[in-house]
């Protein structure tokens, strides 16, 4: 796990990985620079060991770990409501999608079906969170850029308005630990949904002032375009999944794909990116923000009344058919799984989770070899993560 | 021309600045110590035991059955089961806690106790201005400072409460022919459908 200084070789050795305009400027001295753990824009306790030519990046290493918890040995050892509050913490941003995802497979595992209000909850709110995810991870990525504070508060602004919802309705903002095996935990009254009908409503004004103050800007151009480019078939061998994959143009979207949920009853599209680089990735963003408001939208007309819980499903003491099931959502990171195992007790035998940011960061280095140093902070928060999720 | 991008910004920026002076919506936060957004119905942090009639000791719904302390995900309560019984407020004598302890520093609020308690002993606290000096003793809370009357509870959760009321009344009118007044300072709640927990 821990990387040290003198794994680095100079880059003298692979000069293939260079890219043609860069030369050798330092008589290929390279300087070894741990960056990390405490940076301000590693969004969390993350290290990169990067190797230096001047200012140009010719290694670098990724080290993680320092918030590791034993996420997937915890949920072995406690029953499978037990697992569900720990999900929250998995990626603190989007703890909905996290139960959701979770919820999902142990409803595979056990064969139990969601009443259809809950079905229809549980797009809202995934969107939702899909929204207050996106318009946050733009803050932070022109806060890396050195855009301080004004575009992170206008996002933060938004975001807080979503963050009432999920509080009013699960009782905490970030740790809602909202779904259950076989529907929602409560109900969302006619004041939730009319108060959740207004803040979309007012959703567009938002990101149309974002992206009068982003789009065109001459600054966030230099800085994002050219940089950080990844090709479609890098991404594809190295399984990035979400927002960082469409940006290469690959038509990979799991609602589209799997159809979890009621998405096959939404008319949406995928927005793809064409370039993949930092700005494709960020506009991604932009353009998926709009689409899930389409959802959102649809989702306020169609939402029938009934119950939001399997009256057959039993809390306490819940013991799924022996057997193993994988359930997948597409998360506002990308594709978030859980793999459980079930021997026919009250623990899962197995517990694994897909996290989409852990896997998504894997191809780091690719993005960053030949950029400078400054630029690896950009690509970084357009990879979108939250350690939460990848050190688990 | 290179710089209209960089002046449309400001524009948003502009905007924005002079909106927050008229627009609630541009605006949101308050001054946090004196000034409060009121808390919503649903919101949760810690939990807390209930109590019926007025006093602390004897009116305590728990049972110490344990399920709270089995299901708990951070295993972060505590309990001890009493070695004598006392009458609960159906009448019918029952075990009681002898030590009923949660660790502040431990539980995440996350609810599960409250969902797997048949008794519908404990229920979730607003308080969230947890702060304590020490580090040790104070982190623990005994069964004494987690008690709490039932007319706490209808003064936090009013729609929640009532629907608990009238399903404890409703389980205590088939057991006995003559129930009992309702426990605590129950108002006259019209029958609702049981929550959905």
């Amino acid at each position: 796990m821990s990387a040290t200084i003198q794994t680095l070789e100079p880059a003298a050795e692979q000069p293939t990985r260079l890219p043609p305009q860069m030369t050798s400027r330092l008589d290929g001295e390279l300087l070894e620079v741990s960056m990390g753990p405490q940076h301000p824009s590693t969004h969390g306790v993350f290290r990169m060991n990067v190797a230096l030519e001047g200012e140009i990046v010719r290694k670098l290493k990724p080290v993680f770990g320092y918030l590791h918890r034993n996420h997937e040995k915890i949920g072995e050892n406690t029953s499978y409501l037990g697992s569900m509050p720990y999900t929250d913490r998995l990626d603190y941003f989007c703890s909905m999608t996290n139960n959701w995802a979770y919820a999902l497979s142990v409803e595979k595992l056990a064969g139990i079906e969601v009443p259809e209000r809950a079905e229809y909850l549980r797009v809202i709110l995934a969107e939702l969170t899909r929204l207050q995810n996106h318009a946050s991870l733009l803050g932070f990525l022109l806060s890396d850029m050195g855009a301080w504070g004004t575009p992170l508060m206008y996002a933060f602004r938004e975001r807080e308005k979503i963050l009432d919802l999920f509080e009013s309705l699960s009782g905490s903002r970030m740790m809602c630990d909202y779904m259950r095996f076989g529907g929602c935990r409560v109900d969302a009254g006619v004041d939730w949904m009319k108060l959740a009908k207004k803040i979309v409503d007012f959703f567009p004004r938002f990101l149309d002032e974002f992206e009068n103050l982003i789009v065109e800007n001459e600054i966030l151009i230099a800085r994002t375009q050219e940089v950080g480019k990844l090709s479609a078939e890098l991404a594809i061998n190295a399984g990035i999944t979400g927002p960082m994959l469409r940006a290469c143009g690959v038509n990979y979207d799991i609602r589209k794909v799997d159809g979890y949920g009621f998405y096959p009853r939404f008319k949406f599209r995928v927005p793809l990116g064409e370039h993949g680089d930092t700005y494709d990735r960020l506009m991604m963003r932009v353009l998926e923000m709009r689409e899930s408001i389409g959802i959102l939208k649809q989702a306020f007309e169609q939402i029938p009344a009934g119950p939001v819980m399997n009256p057959k499903v039993k809390i306490r003491a819940f013991r799924p058919p022996v057997g193993e099931a994988y359930g997948r959502i597409e998360g506002p990171k990308g594709e978030l799984g859980f793999y459980l195992i079930s021997d026919g007790g009250t623990n899962p035998y197995r517990y694994r989770v897909r996290p989409p940011s852990f896997i998504n960061l894997t191809v780091l280095e690719d993005l960053c070899l030949g950029h400078t140093v400054a630029d690896v902070m950009v690509i970084l928060g357009s990879v979108d993560i939250v350690m939460g999720e990848v050190d688990r | 021309m290179i710089g209209t991008g960089i002046l449309k910004g400001m524009a948003v920026t502009a905007r924005n600045f002079v909106g927050s002076y008229f627009e609630k919506d541009r605006l949101i936060t308050v001054q946090y110590p004196e000034e409060r957004t009121p808390l919503a119905e649903n919101y949760r942090n810690f939990p807390f035991l209930i109590y019926d009639t007025d006093d602390a000791e004897a009116g305590l719904r728990c049972v110490a059955c344990k399920i709270c302390e089995k299901e708990c995900p951070p295993q972060c309560i505590y309990i001890i089961k009493s070695e004598d019984k006392k009458p609960d407020y159906m009448g019918k004598p029952q075990f009681y806690p002898a030590v009923f302890d949660i660790d502040i520093s431990v539980c995440m609020s996350c609810q599960i106790c409250v969902e797997v308690c048949p008794f519908e002993a404990i229920k979730m606290d607003k308080v969230f201005e947890l702060s304590r000096r020490e580090r040790f003793d104070a982190l623990l809370q005994r069964k004494r400072e987690l008690s709490k009357s039932n007319t706490y509870y209808h003064s936090i959760c009013p729609t929640e409460a009532a629907e608990v009321d009238a399903k404890l009344a409703e389980a205590a009118a088939k057991k006995k022919p003559t129930p009992p007044p309702a426990a605590g300072s129950a108002p006259a709640a019209e029958p609702t459908p049981a929550p959905v927990i």
